[in-house]
């Protein structure tokens, strides 16, 4: 009983939240109503036994990707006003669209729910063993069968820093940065000149 | 009881709804990468979902490949964004044709 409760709480305030999220005036509030989304699907992610994925939402979505939103909306000096123009003239349109795309998503389920396509039968090889938790099943997982995929998982998370980096970096004039050629061409006799001036007299550089 | 298809009716639910946000916000690409970001999650919920119910660790694997993949993705788009808006000074995707030759 208490399953059903939790699920159809996180189902409905996930919905809710996903549809203030793309409805919303202002989009900082659009941000922070995705977040909600974000923590009612990890939370729907639990219910089912999935932990390790529902921590990774919070962690990498929450923490990271919303932020990473809230920055560049609030660091960003745009009129949104503007921006919603055409907003009502879309409306009719895409609501019919996405109706129809829901019937056509909608119709896929009842046909699955009739027995209609064949699934494959898991072949047992990755079920998760019962002395196990789901974040150790995964681990054995993720570092024997799925090491290389992790591998590039990693390298598409550093070609997408270099992206960023290379991106939003910009040579300002005026800044005085390291030349780090010129500092090593330089020599101690060049740099320095020892000399006895006569009581009285300068020193002429 | 709850079965494989109330999850898949919420993400497909997530799914549409996120559709419906890059058409409804056709100019602000800050909302369509939020839009992206909805539908990559409901793509989620529905690899956990099968996941859990087929007994089978693979589509928890994947799903978290997605969630790489949505991370570089929501990086790189907000980079590109920024220096969008460095040049324009804003960021109305209809007149996106500097390219245009």
């Amino acid at each position: 009983m208490i399953q059903v409760i939790a699920f159809y709480l996180f189902a409905t305030l996930c919905i809710f939240s996903g549809a203030v999220t793309i409805l919303a005036r202002n989009p900082v509030h659009s941000v922070l109503w995705l977040i909600l989304a974000f923590f009612n699907a990890a939370g729907l992610m639990v219910l089912v036994g999935a932990e390790f994925i529902a921590m990774l939402l919070v962690i990498v979505y929450v923490g990271a990707v919303a932020v990473l939103f809230l920055f560049v909306v609030m660091m960003l000096d745009i009129d949104f006003a503007e921006l919603r123009a055409g907003f009502i003239k879309n409306f009719p349109l895409g609501l019919a669209l996405a109706l129809v795309l829901f019937v056509e998503l909608f119709i896929g389920l009842v046909v699955h729910g009739a027995g209609g396509v064949q699934l494959g039968k898991a072949s047992g090889a990755a079920a998760q063993a019962a002395d196990m938790s789901n974040i150790q099943a995964i681990g054995a997982l993720l570092y024997s069968k799925y090491l290389f995929l992790f591998e590039a998982a990693g390298l598409v998370l550093l070609v997408a820093m270099i992206g960023a980096i290379v991106l939003t970096h910009r040579e300002r004039s005026g800044t005085k940065g390291q030349n780090i050629a010129k500092q090593n061409a330089r020599r101690p006799q060049d740099a320095t000149i020892n000399m006895q001036p006569e009581t009285g007299k300068g020193v002429q550089l | 009881m709850i079965g494989i298809e109330h999850y898949l009716v919420v993400s497909s639910i997530l799914f549409v709804l996120g559709v419906l946000g890059i058409f409804l916000n056709r100019k602000n690409v800050i909302i369509i990468l939020m839009a992206i970001e909805l539908i990559l999650l409901s793509v989620n919920i529905n690899f956990v979902a099968f996941s859990a119910f087929l007994g089978d660790l693979v589509g928890q694997v994947f799903a978290m490949f997605v969630l790489t993949v949505a991370a570089g993705e929501a990086a790189i788009g907000l980079a590109i964004l920024v220096i969008y808006f460095r040049g324009r000074g804003t960021i109305a995707v209809d007149d996106v044709n500097r390219m245009k030759g």
